[in-house]
Formats: structure tokens, sequence, C-alpha cells
């Protein structure tokens, strides 16, 4: 906006009250359209058959028949694999999870709260590598893991998924901003040794942390596509992501060079839902610290 | 120090030595002797390696652009919000797709954008697009890969920008109602300017992100046989040299470049914004 046309608009009345919130109102219901009629699509397009999903109203409710059909027909798609992927998906977000949650929680903890030699380069070099597009390093690491002879084990994506430097650097924003650091210096005073503060005090404190940590590595884990799809070609121990992935080019009106055995579309679409529901039902219950604990990081100035 | 010291493992395992080993592949050829830049110069002569530049240049100026101006309004409108609850709901709606990261949201997406089943094809139809083929034209497709990454990314951006504007202490806001600026003048003199640091941190984040494309035109190309290549993005480009035409000292080159330049980025944010003073 220019300067006289700020002029301009300052002697203006302000937009009358009802029109600028329809307006308003308008934009942000546009916009709910847009990030959640295709999620309302996906869930009722898993409850009809191809034919349906062409015909009928793609807002309608197919049947539940369908929807079990539809459910059996993905299961048997390579004998059960798609629960296999889901099971794999569940073991690997997992376990990196704990292990991101043991070594982070700490290192965060640390880089807050005490001084230590070489703090600070810790604290560079993990904002540095927290910027580093990770997917750039898929191919190093496979080499890397390829010279550990781990390829092809869950290790080889487990490791590098519980390497989570966000997660250290929430912890210490939150440490620093949100505990201070007298309470630590009181209970040392107390007698109590470095771990008994962590464990007793700074722990207990940290809950919220823990559990925004905790959300996004599981999230960055589960949705994690190109690191799995390299590491673990086969079937069996691929992700949920890579499985659906490889679903979509068995299905004929995506592929045509699909054979005849291929999946149809609203099983697809019931293959994704089933893949999302995990992510969707822990951000229900983390949803409460996600809030607050974006917010916790927006309060450093 | 014994609380960092599982991390500071997993840092040197998984941060510094995957650098070191692609520095050390981009440099050198199979048996390991010194190469100099013949790597970087060999794959930059391939056919593909300008065109997927391009590809993710023009990517990111429609992804980087989308995100900044769609993000700060739409956190500015929700502040307007009167109805905390009605404004935490619309937060949550927002977010929703953020757990539809991957796969699943291309997945979700190519069916949105597929005329014969998408709830929108009439909108698609008034646009011009009568089939799947046309819609995924290769001219259209950083639109599509924008709107796909937008979709999933930017209701959590929302979420931090509406908690930074909660941030802007009220006299601040108050003293600007008593000089009688409007929502409009508010917004870019007031509220915008302190979001500054937040909008860079976005970008640069995105940047990384948006650099790196992958399982967008990856499993593009599974559902539409020749439309978008295998090769568009320069990490299918890395991909491809590794495991396709086993030449991992080039992948490791273009790996490398892409390291470079986005760490460059995240140099300048660093040294330019100061949002990371540590002290």
């Amino acid at each position: 906006m220019s300067r006289a046309s700020q002029r301009a608009s300052r002697r203006k009345r302000p937009l009358g009250q009802t029109s600028s919130r329809l307006l308003v109102g308008t934009v942000l219901a546009l916009f709910v359209l847009f990030f959640a009629l295709p999620v309302l699509w996906l869930v009722l397009a898993a409850t009809k058959t191809d034919q349906q999903l062409v015909n009928n109203n793609p807002l309608s409710f197919g049947s539940f028949g369908a929807l079990k059909a539809n459910w059996d027909a993905l299961t048997a798609f390579q004998d059960n694999a798609v629960l296999q992927w889901l099971g794999n998906s569940a073991l690997y977000a997992v376990i990196s999870l704990v292990i991101t949650l043991c070594v982070s929680i700490p290192a965060g903890y640390a880089l807050a709260m005490t001084e230590f030699r070489g703090r600070r380069a810790l604290l560079v070099s993990t904002l540095v590598v927290m910027l580093m597009p990770s997917a750039t390093l898929v191919v190093p690491l496979f080499l890397e893991v390829n010279a550990a002879h781990l390829i092809g084990t869950m290790w080889s994506i487990v490791l590098p998924y519980s390497f989570y430097p966000f997660g250290v650097y929430l912890t210490y924003i939150y440490f620093s901003t949100a505990v201070p650091k007298d309470l630590l210096a009181a209970a040392r005073m107390d007698g109590c040794s470095e771990l008994g503060v962590f464990r007793h005090i700074a722990l207990p404190l940290a809950t919220p942390v823990i559990a925004l940590v905790g959300f996004f590595s599981f999230v960055a884990n589960w949705t994690n596509y190109f690191l799995p799809y390299v590491m673990l070609p086969e079937s069996n121990q691929m992700p949920i992501q890579v499985g659906v992935g490889s679903l979509l080019s068995n299905v004929p009106q995506f592929n045509p060079t699909a054979g005849s055995l291929g999946i149809e579309r609203p099983q697809l679409a019931l293959a994704t839902l089933v893949a999302i529901s995990p992510v969707l039902i822990v951000f229900l219950f983390a949803q409460r610290f996600l809030v607050s604990g974006m917010l916790a990081g927006a309060t450093k100035e | 120090m014994a609380f960092v010291a599982g991390y500071v493992l997993l840092l040197i395992a998984f941060g510094v030595l995957p650098t070191g080993y692609a520095i050390y592949f981009a440099f050198t050829d199979g048996g390991g002797s010194f190469t100099g830049f013949s790597n970087f110069i060999s794959t930059a002569q391939d056919f593909r390696f300008v065109d997927a530049i391009g590809h993710v240049a023009i990517y990111l100026v429609f992804w980087l652009l989308s995100l900044v101006v769609f993000v700060v309004a739409l956190a500015l409108l929700l502040h307007r919000v009167s109805s905390s609850r009605a404004s935490q709901a619309l937060r949550f709606l927002y977010y929703i797709p953020g757990a539809l990261a991957g796969a699943a949201s291309v997945l979700v997406w190519l069916f949105m954008l597929d005329p014969t089943v998408s709830p929108v094809s009439s909108l698609l139809g008034a646009l011009g697009f009568h089939t799947f083929g046309e819609v995924i034209a290769p001219g259209n497709l950083p639109v599509l890969f924008t709107i796909v990454a937008f979709w999933t990314g930017a209701g959590g951006w929302i979420v931090v920008m509406y908690g930074a504007l909660n941030n802007i202490p009220t006299d601040v806001m108050e003293a600007a109602r008593i000089d009688g600026a409007s929502a409009w003048q508010t917004a870019w003199h007031v509220q915008i300017p302190m979001l500054r640091k937040w909008i860079i941190y976005m970008v640069i984040l995105a940047f990384a992100g948006g650099a790196q494309l992958f399982v967008e035109p990856q499993l593009l190309s599974l559902a539409s046989v020749g439309v978008a290549g295998r090769d568009y993005s320069l990490n299918q480009l890395t991909y491809d040299f590794a495991f396709q035409m086993n030449n991992i000292n080039g992948a490791a080159a273009v790996s490398m470049e892409l390291l470079v330049v986005s760490v460059a980025a995240a140099g300048v944010f660093v040294a330019r914004s100061g949002f990371f003073d540590a002290d």
C-alpha cells in the first residue's frame, strides 16, 4: 500500500462491522472447505464400490457392505500385506520414538540448564543440522548403513529416525524459557545429585515438551517415505507409506499397465485412510499440548 | 557430560558422518581416487539436470509465495475471530491435513484432481480440465505440487503464526487502536513486522523442505505413465543416479549441491534474523 492511499484510507470510515465480518467469515470458511473436504471425501470414498465412486454424488455415503468388501479386497492383496505394513510402521515409529525421547530430552535439558565444554558448539551444530534437509542425506546414509551391513534390517531406518535435532531444540527452548534456573539451583543446594535434579525436578515439569517432541517425531517417522523407500525395498519390510505407494501402481485407472488382479480406487482410498488413522488418533490426544507447546516456542523473543 | 552423550553419538552417526561420506564420494570415483570436481561436472552435463533444477526452482517460487501470503493472511483473519471456541475449531480443521503428509497426501490429491471421481470435478471442468491427463499436464505440476504441500503444511504454520500474534503485547495493539488505525493498517504496520522473524523461519524451513521434493513426483510418475518422469526433481535424480545407473559418486555430488544450497540459506537466516541467538 502506498503512503498516499494509506492516508486516504485513514480518512475513510472503517469498514462496516457486518460486511467485514462477512468477508472474514467467507474466506475462513472457504479454507475450511479446502482443508477438510478432501478428508471427508476420502472417508466416504472408502464406503463405495468403484462404480458408485464414479456415478454417485462424490459426497454421498455408500454402504457398510461395500466398506466391508473393500476391506476384504484390500487385506486379500498380497495376503494381508496391508496389515503387515501397518505393523512395520508402528514398530519402526515407536522404537525410534522411544530412542528419540530418551536421547533428546536430557540433551535439551543440559543445553538449557547447565554449562559444559562444547555447549555452544553443540547448540550451533544442532541448529545447522536441524535446517539441513534430511532427504539430501538419504544416499550418503544408504552408503553408511551399507558399510555397517545394516541394509534390509529395521535399524537402517530406526536409527536415522532416532536422530531428531528438532526435538533437542524444542526441549532446549522449553527449558530455557519456561523453567527457572533457580529452581534447579535450590534442589542442588538441598543435596540433590545432577541426575536427581533431572529426574525429580526437571522431568515432571517437562511433560508438555515430551508430548510435543513425541508427537512431532512420531508424525515425522510415520510419514517418511524416501528413507524407507531406499533402505527397505522388500514388500514384507515396507512401512505403510511405501506400501500405499506400491498399491497405487496396482490400480488400473492410475496405472494402465497394472493387470486385472489389481485393486480398485475405493480400496486405495481405504488404504490411505488406514495409513493416516494412527496419526489422526495421536493428533487428537496431543492437540492440547500442540497449541500450547507451539505457543511456548513462540514466546521466545 | 552424560546428558548429551547419546545425542552427540546420534549427531555424529547420522549428521556428521553421512555429510562426510557425501563429501568423500562427491570428490572421488568408484575406485576411491580423488577426482576433483569431475562428478559435479558430469552430473551437471546430464541432460536431465538443468530441467530438474528448473522444475524445483519454479515449484519453490509457487510454494514459498503461497505459503507466506496465505499463512499470514489466514493467521491475521483468524486472530480477528472474537469467539475463541470458533478460532480453536478452525485452527484444528486447518491442521488436520498435517497428519496426512507423505504418500497419503499425494494419493488424496490424485483423487481430487481426477475429474471422474473428484468432488470438485465441476470446478475442474470450469477451468477446462476434463480428464486426469489434462489436469496433470507437465505445465501444471508446480501448481499441483504446491497445492499438495500447502494442504499438508500450512495448518501447522497458521497455528504458529496465530501464537506469535497472540504474543504481541496488548498495549501495542491498544495504542494502534487509539491512534485510529484500521484493521489493514494495524496488520501492515504493527502485526506483520512483529511476525517477521517467524515468516523468515517458515520460509527457510519451507525452502529446505521444498528443495528435497521427492514423494510427490515419484508417486505421480507411478500414477501417470510418462507425464511426470522419474527424474522430475533433483532428489529423484540422485535416486536415479545411485540406484538405477549405479553412479553413487554422481548421486553424492548432487546431494552435496542440495545440501550446500540449503545450509547456505540457513546460514543467511541465522545471521540476518538473530532468531537463534542462544543467550
